[in-house]
């Protein structure tokens, strides 16, 4: 199966990127160097083509009560230029993707699912609109709009000078229609870097104008990882995936989503689950020793006893220590609790710390 | 992109080099290496007086996005290890012939450079 490509891809290639291939798109993992790329989103602002995320539009008199049914979070609460973080679970509570819904007007939502999951996720609302017998129409607009995120300390005045509206007028999680760079664009303030900035979704057609008109760095795939890891977000597929790592969203930390006074696919599941606590929970380790923190490592108490396993881990660009992310026995999670984490089957010592792991953040 | 590959050195396919003198040898790994691995962040190497065996691994190199083991050029007792690199792995990518060297080796038979492509054999590799 060929790789699905953004439109941005040329403009990636002139600019020496190395791709890889995620969620079946062919991306940009980096251009000059993962840590050079990282510190310029820290330090300045830097622009990311997240192109490959999904992007489905539901729409008609019965969208908000399709998307209260399925996601955790209460969709009721959103007004037109809202968004919010939620999870999509299935009926044991376990996540099957993690998205933004934003509320673009009355009876007009547009969701997020992560690269790749677009055409399951346009199924997983059809089917269900059927089986309920909503009216509401479901659209895989993926390939028609463009995404591209612009993050740092300087993205908000980077973006401000080339949109016709105020974006630090934004508040967080807010969507506004405006033009930038002159071509027509939903601007909302939200991203997945822990820093300040913005995410714009536009036509296809106009994306390598505006990416041209951004003046800063493009970011590749893996300083986005570096990034996030830095601040615990969560990875679809990777931190949670329903067969390889099944996981509801109170073990994965983020049971702020989950409103279980609201009626979604999951929420008996999960009112069980909140009452009665969970065995294991997402944290981080850093490292004491020296060595590497990656995805499957087993996190040891230390007497040598399995306590649980890292499913994401990296050299930290900003703190320069090793750092994991995982789920880890809920006895242990105590921060500073010294741990081992197995390492080509040599224990090294670490201590859990609770993510995000830069101070301040 | 065209890559560094100094003449006075053999290599190994999986892109090691051996700089010999008078029966010992330097290695390293060559700048396509470097290059491939990103940004080099922990580089575990063996203790000197440990033994190497030509085409087995003696250590690991990750960069970010990378685990990679490191295979030797040829056979020997190690006598000497680039220290620097525990604190300063990045010098691997920023001399891999120089400073970002990482092993020095008592060469137990020095006939096996034989067995090491020289510089035109691994620029054809990979080119």
């Amino acid at each position: 199966m060929s790789l699905r490509k953004t439109p941005l891809f040329e403009r990636h290639e002139a600019q020496g990127a190395r791709f890889t291939e995620f969620g079946g798109w062919s991306m940009p993992v980096e251009y000059e160097s993962i840590t050079a790329e990282h510190q310029t989103v820290r330090e300045a602002a830097g622009k990311f083509d997240v192109s490959h995320m999904g992007q489905v539009r539901v729409r008609g008199a019965d969208a908000e009560q399709l998307l209260q049914r399925l996601t955790t979070n209460d969709i009721t609460a959103l007004e037109p230029g809202d968004s919010h973080y939620s999870m999509i679970t299935n009926e044991a509570g376990v996540i099957l993707d993690d998205t933004i819904v934003y509320c673009l007007a009355e009876e007009d939502y547009l969701f997020i699912p992560n690269a790749g999951h677009d055409e399951q996720m346009t199924d997983r609302w059809i089917t269900h609109r059927d089986r309920w017998d909503l009216k509401a129409t479901v659209d895989n607009v993926t390939e028609a709009f463009a995404m591209v995120a612009v993050q740092g300390p300087e993205a908000i005045s980077l973006v401000n000078r080339e949109a016709s509206e105020s974006v630090k007028g934004l508040s967080r999680f807010e969507m506004r229609e405006m033009a930038v760079a002159g071509v027509d664009c939903r601007v909302a303030r939200t991203g997945y870097t822990g820093e300040d900035g913005v995410e714009i979704l536009l036509p296809t057609e106009h994306a390598p104008a505006l990416w041209d008109d951004l003046d800063c760095e493009p970011i590749g795939l893996g300083a986005r990882d570096t990034l996030r890891t830095e601040m615990g977000y969560l990875l679809s597929g990777q931190d949670f995936h329903p067969e390889d790592e099944p996981r509801n969203p109170y073990e994965a930390g983020v049971g702020f989503t989950v409103q279980l006074d609201t009626d979604f696919v999951g929420r008996d599941a999960l009112e069980r689950v909140d009452a009665e606590g969970v065995e294991e929970r997402f944290i981080g380790v850093m490292l004491i020793d020296r060595g590497i923190p990656r995805h499957g490592y087993e996190v040891l108490e230390p007497g040598g006893e399995s306590i649980g396993h890292l499913t994401s881990g990296t050299m930290s660009p900003t703190l320069g220590e090793p750092i994991g992310l995982g789920y880890i026995d809920v006895d242990h999670t105590e921060p500073d609790t010294l741990v081992h984490v197995e390492i080509r089957d040599e224990p090294k010592k670490a201590k859990i710390r609770a993510p995000p792991f830069l101070p301040g953040k | 992109m065209s890559y560094e590959i100094p003449d006075d050195r053999h290599y190994l396919e999986t892109h090691e080099w051996a700089l010999v003198e008078d029966g010992s040898a330097t290695i390293g790994i060559s700048d396509f290496a470097q290059d491939e691995l990103g940004d080099i962040v922990f580089v575990e190497l063996p203790g000197e007086g440990d033994a190497v065996a030509q085409g087995e691994d003696f250590g690991v190199i990750e960069s970010i996005k990378a685990i990679s083991d490191i295979y030797a050029p040829l056979s020997g007792t190690v006598t000497a290890v680039n220290d620097g690199l525990e604190s300063a792995p990045e010098l691997v990518n920023d001399d891999p012939y120089g400073d970002g060297w990482l092993i020095q080796v008592d060469l137990e038979n020095p006939d096996e450079v034989d067995d090491l492509l020289d510089a035109d054999g691994y620029r054809a590799q990979i080119e």
